[in-house]
């Protein structure tokens, strides 16, 4: 069984239009969306839950107040400034770690479970999906992200798929590592301009950390030629494969607005025609 | 005033908010929160003036001390400590720094070290001063680079916050204390998806926010309904044009080229200003 993640390191180049196209293309693999804080593959794919599950991420100090003697312990020992003026904990800031519970003289604060998202195996027209939601704005994201991949590969095993096929979220911190590695294939989507060239960069390096095979795909590749040379050309000298270069096209936001993917609601534009070949190409990488 | 510029969905335009907004108001600080992906000093092209290291604490054992209870790796949520009877392994990448495996070691075996994570870069554009952090590769915490970016808020300033996407843990680390908060959408069912995911963690932290819709006339109508029926201020609307995107492309902030802009980033500015009370 391979896998394959999609990633960018700058936000809104394309993954998750490429990875829906992807799953119309494939034909015996997993979906995953590990965008876990921000999951948008669900609107093009339409999943319908088979199973959910609680997903508990991260644990929160509680500060019994009945027993608190307001000595001030943990908040001089909470490096995460966590514990408010009135004795209270702060959710948004506080990780968990515990080390109020230690320093409490009076054993007045316990660490409880809270409940940080949930995650779900769901069905498509194009196969299996594992995807998750972690709730705003909880933290421990790489967490849930390994969780949902453990669950696409109990998938891939259990159906006999040979591919799981993984959306990635943008940047290069805890979920992205978290969705990279072991991989087989690192796709790195990017876009011409100043930005999506350094952060590409970024993401290829994060690759190489991981000892992942990369390949690139250029995403709106028009809209600065001089660009998409500078990116065809710093990937020839560091031996990186350009699988493919697509136009922009205001064709897919359309598909985007229908719920659909751009392999189904335009198969013969430009677009969905250049996404054929990049996967064929992703294909020829794989095996 | 301290105003965050935040984004759900990626790619929506938040950078260029955060620097032109910067530009049009002038002798502002400019704090680039993203550290996994700083791109503000792409288009700003700063001087730098001063490089710093961005360290975290990480435990040490002493292994003759140690006796090998495993009191430490029984308290640490992140197991970023194992204890074998011979040894104590070391996992520093997982270790969140809270110290807490210093304090229950009942032999003082355990102290602390430095540990280099990031970098801290320190510079100036005409009136504006940029502060941005850089994640080292591989790293997967990017929270303590953000603290140490905000550490330079300079109080009585302007100061605009550029946060990375999502709706997680660097997000809230970025937006938290801000007086008032920027969302850049795009009119798309993602623009609208993502949205009304950070509307929520800013309503549950307690921060005012507005929208700005970028690329205001691709997609459909829905961000805009959305909007109205929950009583979301809209302070900006950026079509789509081609031109803006070429310049954002070649590094260049749109409003250099398109001065007519400047006074539109004025604007929202004392809207804003007005909004939070200041």
């Amino acid at each position: 069984m391979k896998q394959l993640t999609i990633l960018s390191g700058k936000g809104g180049t394309g993954k998750t239009t490429l990875t829906a196209s992807f799953a119309v293309l494939a034909k015996n693999a997993v979906l995953t969306d590990c965008d876990v804080d921000a999951p948008d593959l669900h609107m093009l794919l339409h999943p319908k839950i088979i199973k959910t599950q609680e997903f508990k991420g991260s644990k929160l100090a509680v500060i019994d107040k009945t027993k608190c003697v307001e000595c001030g312990l943990c908040r001089e020992k909470c490096r995460f400034d966590a514990i408010t003026e009135n004795f209270g904990v702060d959710p948004f800031t506080c990780e968990g770690c515990g080390v109020c519970t230690v320093v409490c003289p009076v054993s007045t604060i316990t660490l409880t479970e809270r409940i940080s998202g949930h995650a779900y195996i769901s069905k498509t027209d194009y196969g299996l999906m594992a995807h998750a939601m972690l709730s705003p704005g909880e933290s421990n994201s790489g967490k849930l992200v390994t969780l949902v991949r453990q669950n696409a590969k109990i998938l891939a095993e259990r159906e006999h798929n040979d591919l799981i096929i993984v959306d990635g979220s943008p940047g290069i911190g805890c979920p992205v590592i978290a969705s990279v590695t072991g991989i087989d294939v690192g796709l790195v989507v990017t876009e011409p301009t100043m930005s999506g060239i350094h952060d590409f960069e970024r993401a290829l390096q994060l690759l190489k950390h991981f000892n992942v095979l990369p390949l690139v795909c250029i995403n709106m590749y028009d809209i600065n030629k001089n660009n998409t040379q500078k990116i065809m050309r710093f990937c020839e000298e560091n031996g990186v494969n350009v699988a493919g270069r697509i136009p922009f096209n205001p064709i897919v936001t359309k598909a985007m607005v229908n719920g659909k993917p751009i392999l189904e609601y335009a198969p013969k534009s430009d677009v969905a025609q250049e996404i054929e070949k990049v996967w064929k190409k992703i294909l020829s990488v794989l095996r | 005033m301290i105003i965050s510029i935040a984004s759900g969905k990626g790619g929506t335009g938040k950078t260029s908010v955060a620097v032109n907004m910067a530009l049009s108001i002038g002798k502002a600080q400019l704090l680039d929160c993203d550290v996994e992906e700083p791109n503000v000093h792409l288009l700003l092209h700063p001087k730098i003036s001063q490089t710093e290291p961005v360290y975290v604490s990480v435990p040490v054992v002493n292994e003759e001390l140690c006796d090998h209870c495993g009191k430490c790796a029984d308290f640490c949520q992140y197991n970023a400590l194992f204890v074998s009877p011979e040894k104590v392994l070391i996992f520093p990448e997982l270790c969140h720094s809270c110290g807490g495996c210093a304090i229950v070691c009942p032999k003082k075996a355990i102290t602390e070290k430095k540990r280099r994570i990031g970098t801290l870069k320190l510079g100036s554009a005409g009136d504006l001063e940029l502060v941005y952090g850089e994640l080292k590769i591989g790293e997967p915490m990017a929270v303590p680079v953000i603290k140490e970016v905000k550490r330079h808020i300079k109080k009585g300033k302007n100061v605009i916050l550029d946060s990375s996407p999502g709706t997680s843990c660097p997000v809230i680390e970025t937006v938290k204390g801000s007086d008032f908060c920027v969302l850049v959408t795009e009119p798309t069912p993602f623009g609208l998806h993502d949205l009304k995911i950070t509307v929520q963690v800013l309503k549950d932290m307690g921060i005012p926010f507005g929208v700005i819709v970028n690329r205001a006339d691709i997609g459909d109508k829905k961000v805009h309904d959305y909007c109205d029926e929950k009583d979301i201020p809209i302070l900006l609307e950026i079509p789509f044009q081609r031109r803006i995107a070429e310049l954002y492309s070649r590094g260049t902030p749109f409003i250099l080229e398109m001065p007519e802009w400047t006074e539109k980033f004025q604007i929202l500015f004392e809207e804003i200003r007005k909004l939070v009370g200041k």
